[in-house]
């Protein structure tokens, strides 16, 4: 009975649902809604003001109020002693910041794009995520280098990639990305007290989206786990893990059970919960904006079969950017990056790779 | 500086017998430089080295033993056996390592600085007046990351001393093939800070120049670039068979070589007798063979280390199958490195 409804269910739509939706996006009438930019500025004010240790730095912070306006305000605020404007020197700056975390305080880098930090990859591998390690526990860094990454809209092939796999394939860091306004705020605040060095890829398309946020949210003292992925929507038929971006296709699209999981934190990565997710529903389908070689979805996808290969019912789907340096085309980077339709066909053959036999019947 | 000669002297022989491994460069020469700034400074004044950086380790006051433990790779080095020839850092005397990427250490230790001027004024610690010293060769200075500090510890006035040790060569390459313009303290100028020459090989001179470049740097009046004509008088690093430099080259050196000069100027002018430099040669020596010793004996790290210290916070490690956090299981050390 329940399995033939399912299988109406299946067959019926792919539509939106809208009542669906609209339930998930106002879950809290009294709740205020607040964009990510709003809730990165919120956070970081307030980190500022409770630990005087805390200082920003990157190119653009101050006078310019950031160049996503994500430290609008804070200049004013805190001064140029504690918001500074650097020049154009990735490696210079960022090695300067791993220097100020050796001796206890707490930088907070900006790029401008994670693009950007490929400059300065040696300092945030090589002298900040390996020195707890090569000091034996003496020296810590407890830096958190944050930046737009991933692809914004028509910025061509070297200001769009994604760094959340090799950033995340480094032991002694802490990769992190948000994806809604609770993300971000939590997260952030939770990267700046912690006493190691944390990527924290945010998203520029997301910037302006609002999204409702309880008062627990708005409460100085919120900070959400490092290492804990969130299911964001309930479901049995297939997992779809997703993280930044993509988790936003993913709520639009129901019409097959999906349960949801907001990675959160893809270093480390929440294993526990994918793979309880995975023994619920046996499928899985990994979502990132990405290259597909060596990315989120190929760690996740090993991570399921190691530990819970008997409750796959169908291969693990993985579902990355194109296999290209980005496009400039609007048509062709629209084609380059995951879109929900790329999903919905992977989720339909996840699901009707093994159908259940009473639904034949 | 003898302890730095003799030392060096030893780890040659360690690792020719097998017992120390890897890379290791070793200061052979070049002493004067780092007796001589690094033993004017605080405890809290911080020293950013390069891989050859176990005398700039010794001159800070990091013991003997520790430093020989680490390069054995025993779990009573300054790391633990973790870091080892390269990667020497100790919190309590505030060297901020050994790095091996060459110029990578010069923005850690503007950063250093940095941090010195921030307690300053932000946070008000009034007498905090620490400097940092960045010591690195001729062949970092075309590196892209020396010019950016340059720029930004004289933008922000911050309380560093550059010293550039130039021993002529990098690994193979000479100096004068590299370089557009050889003369380094002149780099300085170009940025708005004084650029000076030393003779490096005369600990002396050095000390006088390295006075008042850590002065200046206290008083609050900005950085410091100082080139220390020195030189290496072993190969790059142990495994360089040494070919490239000229053996007149060598001798020129050899014959400035700054214990010598020293013990001569001691003597004549009456500051010390040969008994007593005799005397110190054979403490040292003692100190060194104690060092060996004690080093030879210490245990080598346990299983359990391989996982400890990748995280202040261990948490990162993240959640296990059973959904708590990995680092709160007992056993969690004892696997294997598969996290």
């Amino acid at each position: 009975m329940l399995a033939i409804a399912r299988q109406r269910m299946l067959g019926q739509s792919f539509k939106k649902i809208l009542p669906a939706v609209s339930v998930l996006r106002s879950y809290s009438s009294a709740a205020k809604q607040i964009t990510v930019r709003e809730a990165l500025n919120s956070a970081l004010d307030e980190e500022m003001s409770a630990d005087p240790k805390v200082f920003l730095m990157g190119e653009e912070v101050g006078e310019y109020q950031g160049a996503y306006k994500i430290t609008k305000g804070l200049l004013e605020k805190y001064g140029p002693e504690r918001v500074l404007d650097t020049p154009i020197t990735e490696a210079g700056f960022t090695g300067i910041g791993v220097g100020a975390a050796y001796y206890g305080l707490k930088p907070v880098v900006e790029f401008m794009t994670f693009n950007f930090s490929m400059q300065a990859i040696d300092h945030i591998i090589n002298s900040a995520a390996k020195s707890n390690y090569m000091s034996a526990g003496q020296i810590s860094v407890p830096i958190v280098f944050r930046g737009p990454n991933g692809a914004a809209a028509g910025v061509g092939a070297q200001h769009s990639q994604c760094y959340a796999a090799w950033y995340a394939s480094c032991p002694g860091l802490k990769v992190l990305s948000p994806y809604n306004s609770e993300d971000a705020r939590g997260l952030l605040k939770a990267a700046i007290r912690d006493p190691d060095p944390v990527v924290f890829l945010e998203n520029e398309l997301l910037y302006g989206e609002s999204f409702p946020v309880s008062d627990e949210v708005l409460d100085s003292s919120f900070c959400l786990p490092i290492g804990k992925a969130k299911i964001e929507r309930e479901g049995k038929d297939v997992t779809i893990t997703a993280f930044s971006k993509m988790a936003a296709e993913m709520l639009e699209k129901d019409g097959i059970y999906a349960e949801v999981i907001n990675l959160r934190s893809i270093r480390p990565l929440d294993r526990s919960t994918i793979n309880a997710s995975v023994r619920k529903t046996n499928r899985l389908i990994t979502v990132e904006e990405g290259f597909p070689q060596h990315g989120v979805g190929a760690e996740i996808c090993a991570s399921v079969v190691e530990e819970s290969f008997s409750y796959l019912d169908a291969p693990v789907e993985r579902i990355a950017g194109a296999d290209v340096p980005m496009p400039y085309a609007a048509n062709l980077e629209r084609m380059a990056v995951p879109q929900v339709e790329d999903i919905v066909r992977a989720a339909k053959r996840a699901c009707y790779r093994s159908v259940p036999l009473a639904a034949t019947a | 500086m003898i302890l730095g000669r003799a030392f060096e002297d030893m780890c040659a022989q360690m690792y020719y017998r097998g017992k120390m491994f890897g890379f290791v460069h070793l200061y052979n020469g070049q002493e004067a430089v780092s007796t001589g700034f690094i033993k004017l400074l605080k405890q809290q004044d911080s020293v950013v080295s390069t891989y050859r950086d176990h005398v700039h380790a010794l001159s800070k006051g990091v013991p003997a033993r520790a430093v020989m433990s680490e390069l054995f790779g025993k779990t009573t080095g300054c790391c633990r056996g973790q870091g080892g020839s390269m990667h020497m850092f100790s919190r309590e005397h505030n060297l901020l390592g050994g790095f091996a990427f060459i110029g990578e250490g010069i923005p850690v230790a503007t950063g250093a600085a940095f941090t010195s001027k921030y307690k300053r004024e932000v946070l008000k610690e009034a007498d905090c007046d620490h400097v940092t010293l960045a010591f690195f060769g001729d062949g970092t200075c075309n590196n892209g990351q020396f010019f950016e500090c340059l720029n930004m510890a004289a933008l922000w006035k911050l309380p560093i001393v550059f010293v550039v040790e130039n021993n002529l060569w990098a690994i193979g390459m000479s100096h004068l093939r590299a370089t557009s313009d050889p003369q380094i303290y002149k780099k300085g100028p170009a940025f708005g800070m004084p650029g000076i020459h030393v003779d490096g090989m005369d600990v002396l001179k050095v000390r006088e120049v390295a006075k008042d470049a850590i002065g200046r740097a206290r008083r609050g009046e900005g950085p410091t670039l100082v080139e220390c004509e020195t030189y290496r008088f072993r190969g790059h690093s142990l495994a360089d068979p040494d070919e490239l430099r000229d053996p007149a080259e060598k001798a020129h050196y050899a014959a400035r070589d700054p214990i010598t000069a020293l013990k001569k100027y001691l003597i004549e002018n009456s500051l010390a007798s040969e008994a007593d430099l005799k005397a110190i040669d054979k403490k040292i020596d003692e100190v060194v063979e104690d060092a060996v010793e004690f080093a030879d004996e210490s245990p080598v790290p346990s299983q359990s280390q391989l996982l400890e210290n990748v995280f202040a916070d261990p948490k990162g490690f993240g959640i296990g199958p059973d959904g708590r956090y990995r680092c709160e299981d007992p056993k969690f050390t004892e696997g294997t490195a598969h996290v």
